[in-house]
């Protein structure tokens, strides 16, 4: 199930729109510059803020394709029926979700600090924090998939509504960190990812039958 | 393998403010086949999916022994790859679709063919082969024989022949004539708003 799941988020998979929030990651990255001017103090104070919430959108791009497909097309009524349990289904998405952009994230930090002038010591603070960090907006984005699963329409609306408050205690920590240039920030959002990830199968599970009833 | 069974008790059924049906109450074990009738918006794909444990029912209770298969307007198959590929997930996940049946059915030609180019008869008769891969007990099938020509009908009517002459059980939900040896008829309207009750 990981196998198919991951043949269709991986980057490249499925006629390249896949790569989108990998694009707009980058894509953030290089416009930043121009948006606030070249300074590069500005730049270097900001840059840390600017990739987390680069990355915390490029996490919830991919969203109304994350279980809303399979949901229609009948996989989870059949899932249901040979007794695997939607928490289980939903694990396994959370797992592939994170690795279809986490690990690329952190590759496109790489060049993403370079654009924005980030100093070495400080990129080491961003890639740790990343990599404490992006599981958690895979769980974020997966409840909030979950969750407007069951809507028509107005579903994109309420997922951007819903990503604000999830999201606030993993980009205080998260981008807190570079601040303060602790661990204890990472380590904070490494927490905050663990319970997100550890609520999200159960979250996203009990989501996904509420919505077969409607 | 232990006798499979499918039973329902007082079952009702609403759907927003419509009450769809009520007092309905059925029992089947296997060998045995049931035809599900009645026109659009009956009920019919509603009492399926209470069955098959995916809707809870409004009131009643419903009994489900052995595996269930369910066939119904969804394909469960992903759209974008060739058929074999599709239907070898579920395969990992049941067991293989014996090349027989796929044979049987007229898709061992298409095997290389993405799902989304299928006609609506060769996709139902994909669902088909994922629903006899699976090897389930109890059959569920809402509206089989939607899209299907005149030789595909006369196939899923043997198929379900088969199917409980093997020990199986089937419950049919179709607007269509069924002609399958032994298969009892429930004609959902008699239960709208509780007149068989």
């Amino acid at each position: 199930m990981l196998m198919r799941d991951l043949a269709q988020l991986l980057p490249g998979a499925r006629k390249g729109n896949t790569l989108l929030p990998l694009l707009f990651f980058l894509a953030v990255a290089m416009l930043y510059p121009f948006a606030v001017g070249p300074n590069p103090n500005v730049l270097a104070a900001t840059g840390g803020g600017v990739i987390w919430v680069a990355a915390l959108l490029a996490a919830i791009l991919p969203l109304d394709r994350l279980l809303a497909p399979d949901l229609e097309s009948g996989f989870f009524d059949q899932w249901a029926l040979r007794g695997i349990a939607e928490e289980v289904v939903v694990a396994v998405r959370l797992l592939a979700h994170w690795i279809s952009f986490g690990p690329f994230l952190m590759l496109a930090a790489l060049p993403a600090s370079a654009l924005l002038g980030i100093d070495g010591e400080t990129l080491r603070t961003v890639e740790l924090g990343l990599l404490a960090g992006t599981p958690g907006l895979a769980a974020i984005g997966i409840i909030i998939a979950a969750v407007t699963v069951g809507l028509r329409s107005g579903g994109a609306a309420l997922s951007g509504l819903l990503v604000i408050p999830l999201a606030v205690p993993l980009l205080i920590f998260g981008a807190g960190s570079l601040s303060t240039g602790g661990e204890g920030g990472i380590a904070l959002t490494a927490a905050i990812s663990l319970l997100l990830v550890a609520i999200a199968p159960f979250a996203g599970g009990a989501a996904i039958r509420a919505a077969r009833e409607g | 393998m232990e006798p499979c069974r499918l039973a329902a008790r007082d079952l009702a059924c609403r759907r927003g403010e419509r009450l769809l049906f009520r007092g309905l109450s059925l029992e089947l074990v296997g060998g045995q086949a049931l035809h599900v009738t009645g026109s659009n918006g009956t009920g019919k794909s509603s009492l399926i999916r209470i069955l098959a444990g995916l809707l809870r029912p409004y009131s009643g209770e419903v009994e489900r022994r052995g595996s269930t298969g369910l066939l119904d307007q969804t394909m469960a198959l992903d759209e974008h790859l060739p058929l074999g590929r599709a239907l070898a997930f579920w395969a990992g996940l049941d067991g293989a679709t014996p090349v027989t049946v796929l044979a049987r059915l007229g898709l061992a030609e298409l095997l290389d063919v993405p799902v989304r180019y299928l006609s609506t008869g060769q996709r139902k008769r994909a669902a088909l082969a994922r629903l006899l891969g699976q090897d389930a007990q109890v059959w569920l099938l809402d509206e089989p024989l939607n899209g299907l020509d005149r030789d595909a009908v006369a196939l899923v009517e043997a198929l379900i022949a088969e199917h409980i002459a093997g020990g199986g059980l089937a419950l049919v939900a179709s607007h269509q004539p069924i002609a399958v040896p032994g298969m009892g008829v429930l004609d959902l309207p008699d239960y709208a708003r509780g007149l068989a009750a």
